[in-house]
């Protein structure tokens, strides 16, 4: 049988064959005159709902007085639960911001374009970053790489360790975001390590050997395991054993591993936030140069327009390469100087993380135990701004289009934005996550109380979701009936070729791929 | 084990620009504690202007404090990290960007790209046109870090358009097609020129036939055009600025093809002087260009607190046309001081009318008239004078003996004192040249006065629309 996806599919890929190669023809007329970096798709962000669920939410957000009924977006990971402290902070030292309250001029801080970056705000930040991880490893502030967010860490690190066509490990469900970072200028690959939820979605070994042979099989070098830790979208720290066993696993493959530690510091639970540097520091068995982290206070401080991230390696080759590669991605000096003021005071930055973990834990318990209420599971997490909810029992279809249709169902009929699993490359269909770390409580509230209706619905709801449903197989049955696989891929194909003969183009590569699994 | 890009180091920082300033690093002037120190003059930094800035800020807490009518506004601009920038900072840049064109120009801020810095904006540019192993022509003597923003991780190659001292280093029809048949014979792919008007080292404009010339290649051999115009502000003499964009205009080339090929790249870091903040950005018609720079602009993005600020800056019409026209006042000032001090030493400079630099003649100090030669007279520069320059070798020039010599980045007393060391330098080498001290014969040496004077007639034969030396 042919779904509307894979038909879909093989219409898109015979056309983007088409687009690629008559991008990358010199000749035609100057309509295509740029690079295919800037033609084709691979910054993701056309077809991933991640960012169609944006959109959405842009036209109709919902506002407490002004629009009640609007979307709720909950496909943002903000962390807007201790944004009043910093509200706060400013108040109480206004002049700093002013450069009255600093020991940094305006005319120094504007002049300095150094990458070195303020050695004052990378002492407190590395300062920040050691009192994150308990105190537990140490942090040289040298070593530490100032980038423009961890976007820009990610991509340069990438740069530094990979060419282009060379492979990253990525376990599944990871962030949509990195499909672009990792990939988009780098050339670079991403091959899934897949996670499933028997074992909460764990790296075990097996995944990691699976993925690693299947590089072996297409001939691609891997250069790294990238982890992130805590997960996004999983919401849970990774345990201090299975760190263990992928640093053995990379140590014996002779990989390096990068570890996004951007939520490391919403751990809310009793038990620590371990990172790879704590267990790398405490043992001889591996070799530091080989082991790098990427930081940024968009999650723990709730500063993603700031853009303050960091690259903290021992490699002294890649912290040289990485810093002057960050001269592309510069945080303003104005922004430096400030943060090392709020960094440096300790007694509310402590205050701070303790208010921030105290507070989301509630929030992850109340939504998790709310949801339950309505026998809907998620996942037991202990990190992040969000829950990874189970939603595979309200499927129409096990399966994708199942998963799409009922996302959709969230977004139109409930009025939540959420971000289905697919974006995340989820193995299995069902799962969403769902952000609340970004709203008051009382929204967040609100939420639930939309979940409990529709949920409580009854029959209501399950016609809902059929009829939906039923539309969208009526229409690929019809397709099944009247295309043929193998027809519609000929139809595509000889259309395309007729287009490359009238310009001029060798047609015969043409062929569409087959279907992915 | 690590990448290509780290293992062949092709990020062009061993050059003898970044070198000499990691000697001023160890031993910097200072007129207290160091007088004996290297002053720098390879900085091209605007710090002429600082006390209108800080002025304007004390008198507008609101915009550092990161209030708008006493009510903060952190949380929104915390949490603003939209690629598509700030509204209000797009709007009044684009104003901005056409002051300074005398608003003979529009600009519409839906065609805004925000990057941290133009070198970020130069890099996505490479990035969003080229292949790797593309190529784009730029005119010599360049800005030395393109080697490494246009280069390094984009894969594109660089090649050079020579220009000559004969005509003030002009860009002609014929170095033009001299560049792209040379290009063709490395088989590369030429994909545009990137030019930088005003031009970095030159501290000169395009002139409207330059435009023309470079216009009409480009149309011929369907190829881009970049124009870095990030000295736009810096315009303090005549002839006028004119932009690439206002020269498009004049040649009513609005619906057509090469109005798609056209791309601007400003920044705030020299107009303002405030490099530290990563202001830059790309302008440009083509839509597919702005929306894949858009999404780029994620790996750069400018921090909301700083487009805040400086969108309540800028924003301040009567304050930006002040400044604008105080800045330029102080840097035509400054550019007196350092061509009267030189001329005075003996060296003359090409006559300029914009940018924080004078690009300076020095060939008649040359010991031969090699590049070798240039080094070791930078070399001497710095030790002996104790002055950071930027040999001209470090800008691709393809002919030895030119210096950059930055005079914005100091106080006028230190331009003062390096005036001094600098005539006291060419006092004890041309006499050194005159005794024959032990260093090449008469008939070589760069310092023969009969030598400069023929250099002078020569030039004078060749002058165009405008004389290269006053």
């Amino acid at each position: 049988m042919v779904t509307h996806i894979a038909h879909k599919h093989l219409v898109h890929s015979a056309w983007k064959k088409l687009g690629d190669k008559l991008c990358s023809t010199t000749v035609l007329m100057g309509f295509c005159s740029l690079s295919n970096l800037a033609m084709a798709d691979r910054h993701g962000e056309d077809d991933s709902p991640y960012f169609a669920g944006w959109k959405a939410y842009d036209l109709n957000p919902y506002d407490l007085l002004y629009n009640p009924s609007g979307i709720i977006q909950m496909g943002l990971a903000e962390n807007q639960v201790g944004t009043d402290l910093l509200e706060e902070w400013l108040e109480k030292h206004s002049d700093i911001p002013t450069w009255k309250g600093t020991l940094t001029s305006f005319k120094q801080t504007a002049l300095y374009q150094d990458y070195h970056g303020l050695a004052k705000f990378r002492k407190a930040l590395a300062n920040f970053m050691a009192e994150v991880r308990g105190r537990r490893v140490k942090i040289d502030p040298d070593m530490i790489v100032l980038t423009a967010g961890a976007t820009a860490g990610n991509e340069i690190l990438t740069f530094c360790i990979a060419d282009p066509e060379e492979a990253l490990l990525v376990p599944t469900p990871y962030y949509p975001g990195f499909d672009r970072d990792l990939r988009w200028r780098t050339g670079v690959e991403i091959i899934p390590v897949k996670c499933y939820s028997y074992n909460d979605f764990e790296i075990t070994f097996p995944a990691l050997e699976k993925a690693y042979q299947e590089g072996l099989n297409k001939k691609q070098s891997i250069k790294a395991i990238l982890i992130t830790n805590p997960s996004n979208p999983l919401g849970l720290t990774i345990s201090p054993q299975t760190l263990t066993m992928i640093l053995d696993y990379a140590a014996e493959k002779s990989i390096h591993v990068i570890s996004d530690e951007v939520y490391a510091g919403t751990v809310f639970s009793p038990d620590p936030f371990t990172s790879v540097l704590e267990i790398v520091q405490s043992s001889n068995k591996y070799n530091p140069e080989t082991v790098h982290v990427v930081y940024s206070l968009s999650k723990d401080l709730g500063l993603p327009g700031f853009r303050i991230g960091a690259i903290y390696s021992s490699n002294p080759k890649i912290v040289t390469a990485s810093r002057r590669m960050s001269s592309f991605s510069l945080i303003s000096s104005q922004t430096q100087v400030l943060l090392k003021c709020l960094l440096s005071d300790s007694a509310f930055i402590a205050e701070y993380l303790a208010t921030v973990k105290e507070r989301l834990k509630r929030r992850n318990e109340e939504f998790k135990r709310g949801l339950k209420e309505m026998g809907i599971d998620s996942l037991q997490g202990n990190a992040g701004l969000f829950s990874w909810v189970n939603l595979r029992s309200l499927l129409v279809f096990d399966n994708l289009d199942g998963e799409m249709k009922l996302w959709r169902v969230i977004l139109e009929e409930i009025g939540l934005n959420v971000s289905p699993g697919c974006s995340f490359h989820c193995e299995e269909p069902g799962w969403f996550r769902v952000c609340y770390g970004n709203m008051s409580e009382d929204e967040m509230n609100v939420a639930l109380g939309r979940i409990k209706s529709f949920m409580s619905g009854g029959r209501a709801q399950e016609e809902v979701l059929l009829s939906t449903s039923k539309t969208d197989i009526s229409a690929a049955q019809e397709e099944v009936l009247s295309t043929d696989l193998s027809v519609a891929a000929a139809v595509v194909a000889a259309t395309a070729a007729a287009a490359c003969t009238a310009l001029g183009l060798d047609a015969s590569d043409l062929q569409p791929e087959p279907l992915a699994h | 084990m690590l990448s290509k890009k780290v293992r062949l180091d092709a990020h062009g920082e061993d050059s003898s620009y970044f070198l000499g300033w990691k000697e001023y690093e160890k031993n910097a002037y200072d007129d207290v504690q160091n007088p004996t120190g290297i002053i720098q003059m390879g900085l091209a930094e605007n710090q002429l202007s600082f006390d209108l800035l800080e002025a304007w800020l004390a008198s507008n807490q609101d915009a550092a404090r990161l209030t708008k009518n006493g009510e903060s506004v952190f949380r929104e601009l915390a949490l603003f990290q939209d690629y598509h920038g700030l509204p209000e900072f797009k709007n009044v840049l684009v104003d901005f960007m056409a002051e300074i064109r005398r608003n003979k120009v529009s600009f519409d801020p839906r065609k805004l790209v925000l990057m941290a810095g133009a070198t970020s904006a130069n890099e996505t540019l490479m990035f969003c046109i080229a292949e790797p192993g593309d190529a784009f022509l730029l005119p010599t003597p360049y800005y030395p870090g393109f080697d490494r923003d246009l280069k390094w991780r984009t894969g594109v190659e660089l090649v050079p358009i020579h220009c000559s001292s004969s005509n003030g280093f002009k860009v002609t029809k014929f170095a033009l097609e001299e560049a792209y048949q040379q290009a063709q014979k490395l088989s590369l792919n030429v994909k545009g020129v990137l030019i930088t008007n005003p031009s970095n080292p030159l501290g000169t404009t395009m002139s409207h036939d330059e435009l023309e010339v470079l216009i009409t290649f480009a149309i011929a051999k369907k190829i881009h055009i970049i124009s870095d115009e990030i000295y736009s502000g810096t315009v303090f003499d005549h002839p006028s600025f004119i932009s690439i964009m206002k020269a498009l205009l004049d040649r009513k080339l609005e619906e057509t093809e090469v109005w798609n090929r056209v791309h601007v790249v400003y920044s705030l870091s020299k107009d303002l002087g405030v490099p530290g903040f990563r202001v830059g950005m790309i302008y440009s018609n083509n839509e597919t260009l702005v929306s894949a720079a858009t999404k780029m602009s994620s790996f750069g993005l400018i921090s909301s607190q700083t487009q805040y600020l400086l969108s309540k800056l800028l924003s301040d019409k009567k304050f930006t046309k002040n400044y604008m026209k105080e800045n330029r006042k102080r840097l035509k000032a400054r550019r007196e001081m350092l061509v009267t001090a030189l001329r005075d030493a003996g060296i003359e400079c090409l006559k300029s009318n914009a940018g924080l630099f004078c690009w300076v003649d020095m060939r008649n100090l040359l010991s031969s008239n090699t590049f070798d030669a240039e080094v070791e007279l930078w070399k001497k520069i710095l030790r002996e004078a104790g002055l950071n320059v930027s040999p001209g070798a470090s800008c691709h020039c393809s002919e030895p003996g030119w210096f950059r010599i930055c005079f914005a980045n100091m106080s006028e007393e230190t331009l003062k004192v390096s005036m001094q060391r600098m005539k006291a330098f060419v006092e004890k080498n041309t006499q050194q040249c005159r005794r024959g001290g032990g260093r090449v014969t008469h008939q070589e040496s760069g310092c023969n006065s009969r030598r400069r004077s023929l250099s002078n007639w020569v030039l004078n034969l060749c002058s165009y629309d405008r004389e290269p030396y006053r």
